[in-house]
């Protein structure tokens, strides 16, 4: 495989693993909070792929949109969601993200270009082309990202939406991450055929990926990106990585072989492998990496305190923004 | 003023508002008709001609012709929309909304309140509905009372084409999400309606006649129907408020209560289901908001809870008509 550390600056590698490091300690502190009874809902986590939401956001501005999943808060997190405001929204406070309306799995930013996480498997693709579809009709270069799940693959949604992608010739790219399990079902079961030989059917430009380097992920994906912006039509990518939590928070998951989290997470967890990778290049130093891992927990400290402490939404938030007018 | 057809105000309210803001376009399955190959490009117009011409105006980057996919080109306005663009999508029937309705009922609806305010939705999903074609079961509904149902949309069913075109120019300008309905039958249907721009207001009701025996309440083709039974019932001493509602959602419960008052008697014509519908809504808010002013039982004259039948012979049955508005009207006066 192609090392492509070196092709980074340093100043791009450390906010990289600062983002990727955030969404590991922004799902671990969820986890161990949620099993003690602090969030309210339901939680799906994305630890262990945070490799793929930071290798693509960060070739995107904020005018370039990304439509999401119910596993969500890292692709959030990678394209500029504010931490608090985030934690405060998981936590169902009135100063949250989406005031407290939303919770985890509808956690959006429009001002960063973040649609929203969506609670509809595949529901998020059209949305993302729609994005698009914008930037088509005004002759812009903004491009839009729609990330989705191996389950989605199967929802008529996002088959539609890559066909209208590719007849239209839409800037997007298709997003794939394949953890492996569509809810309980493992995706070698439930995907006819291969994933990336279907996008390939829609005529659309398509990269395989692993998503548990993260180097590979931005190199990949930066090139993949410009092609897009450049009006050369739809991109996938199919993105192999992990995630370590259950589909939801609760969930058991003794669908997975024992040991198989454990295996993971010793041989190609995406944060030991960017650092193994980063240090041995000398593009950056571990004591540089340790630092961040502290501001971080630092920061996620602070993040669920605020989430903790921060008021309830009130009777009369009820009733506000169901319509802009009526 | 001029007379136009239903037809062509909705095709001036469109060219109009594209005409007025750039970032207004239109989607839907062949609104150009013949995109893509080599006979004549702008071949339809969509199914009814409604958008004909548009294409050679604005161009295929503002007309834009989609597979025959409601969920990916439903979905892509929906997020257009919400990233600041005005699109005005065609679902061809409103049948059709069945295969769509995640977008619209999921996504469109919920993104303002579920986002806590951040995001609105200034979408317009034109769509045809309505009986009377023996389109039979799946190209003859009327679903107004499906959307009314979800809290984030609005639905709008025009009676004539002055309503026509300046409730479109309304629901174009409006940031909500608006279902704008129309009755296939009223295509060719003709009527005075102002050249220049003009808007209505979502959730105003019309009074299309005032009479002090009875307040016949309807919207959409219906209200002509209802107006016919009303100068018919004039032989028989019956005099009829009509009110057209023009909008589900919003209601405009005060002309309903008001007319209520005056008249006491209430008859609500529909060609939705009747089940959890729109004439049963209606006379709930009779009965929660002006039940003392009623006289009699509200009376409501609506298809049966069936599927809408193929023969014409039976669709004839189905559909409300003249005879049966009247014949609902003299009950609910006891007369």
């Amino acid at each position: 495989m192609t090392d492509h550390t070196i092709e980074l600056s340093p100043e791009v590698a450390l906010a990289a693993y600062r983002t990727m490091r955030t969404i590991r300690e922004f799902e671990d502190r969820i986890h161990l909070n949620n099993a003690k009874g602090e969030i309210p809902g339901f939680i799906h986590l994305s630890a262990g792929q945070e490799a793929s939401a930071v290798g693509i956001c960060m070739h995107l501005s904020e005018q370039d949109h990304i439509a999401s999943t119910h596993r969500g808060h890292g692709h959030s997190l990678a394209k500029g969601c504010d931490v608090v405001a985030m934690m405060d929204e998981i936590y169902a406070k009135r100063s949250g993200l989406c005031a407290g309306k939303g919770g985890s799995m509808h956690l959006a930013d429009l001002s960063k270009g973040m649609i929203g996480a969506n609670g509809i498997v595949g529901g998020g693709v059209p949305l993302a082309a729609g994005a698009a579809l914008k930037s088509k009709v005004l002759s812009s270069d903004r491009v839009a990202v729609a990330f989705f799940g191996d389950g989605a693959l199967n929802e008529g949604a996002t088959m539609e939406t890559m066909n209208l992608a590719k007849v239209l010739n839409l800037p997007i790219i298709f997003a794939m991450e394949d953890n492996g399990y569509g809810e309980a079902t493992p995706s070698s079961w439930a995907i006819g055929g291969d994933a990336p030989a279907r996008a390939r059917g829609f005529g659309l430009a398509t990269y395989s990926l692993d998503g548990h380097d993260f180097f590979q992920m931005y190199q990949t994906a930066g090139a993949v990106i410009a092609d897009v912006r450049a009006g050369q039509g739809p991109a996938f990518l199919h993105i192999n990585l992990s995630r370590y939590y259950g589909h939801f928070e609760g969930d058991a998951a003794s669908y997975r072989p024992q040991g198989e989290v454990d295996r993971i997470r010793d041989e190609k967890d995406c944060l030991m492998i960017f650092r193994h990778k980063s240090v041995a290049a000398k593009l950056v130093t571990a004591e540089q990496l340790d630092q961040i891992d502290e501001e971080v927990i630092r920061q996620l400290d602070g993040a669920v305190e605020h989430a903790r402490q921060a008021p309830l939404p009130t009777a009369e938030d009820l009733l506000t923004d169901v319509y802009v007018s009526y | 003023m001029s007379e136009k057809s239903f037809r062509q105000a909705i095709n001036e309210a469109l060219s109009m508002e594209m005409r007025r803001d750039p970032n207004v376009f239109l989607i839907g399955e062949d609104i150009a008709g013949g995109t893509g190959g080599d006979g004549e490009e702008d071949a339809w117009g969509g199914v009814m001609g409604v958008t004909k011409g548009l294409l050679g105006e604005f161009g295929a980057h503002r007309v834009i012709d989609t597979p025959i996919s409601e969920t990916a080109y439903i979905g892509a306005a929906i997020g257009a929309a919400a990233t600041g663009m005005r699109p005005v999508a065609e679902l061809m029937f409103c049948d059709f909304a069945g295969v769509c309705f995640d977008q619209i009922m999921n996504q469109a609806a919920k993104l303002r309140y579920m986002l806590g305010g951040q995001a609105k939705v200034p979408l317009v999903i034109r769509t045809q509905c309505g009986g009377g074609f023996n389109a039979a079961a799946q190209h003859s509904q009327t679903l107004h009372g499906l959307f009314t149902h979800i809290p984030g949309l609005k639905v709008v069913m025009p009676s004539n084409p002055y309503e026509a075109k300046g409730l479109l120019i309304e629901a174009i300008r409006d940031d909500d999400p608006v279902m704008y309905m129309e009755h296939k039958f009223m295509y060719d249907d003709k009527g005075e309606a102002p050249d220049e721009s003009y808007t209505i207001p979502l959730g105003e009701a019309c009074y299309s006649r005032d009479g002090e025996d009875i307040t016949v309440c309807s919207l959409g083709r219906m209200v002509n129907l209802c107006n016919q039974a009303a100068d018919e019932l004039q032989a028989e001493n019956i005099n009829c408020t009509v009110i057209d509602l023009r909008c589900t959602s919003p209601l405009d419960e005060e002309s309903i209560c008001e007319s209520i008052a005056e008249t006491g008697h209430l008859v609500v014509v529909d060609e939705g289901y009747p089940r959890c519908g729109f004439a049963a809504d209606i006379a709930a808010l009779a009965a929660v908001q002006a039940q003392s002013a009623l006289r009699a039982p509200v009376k409501l004259v609506t298809p049966p809870h069936t599927t809408i039948p193929f023969a014409p012979a039976l669709e004839e049955l189905y559909i409300p008509s003249v005879e049966r508005i009247k014949q609902g009207i003299r009950e609910a006066l006891g007369v």
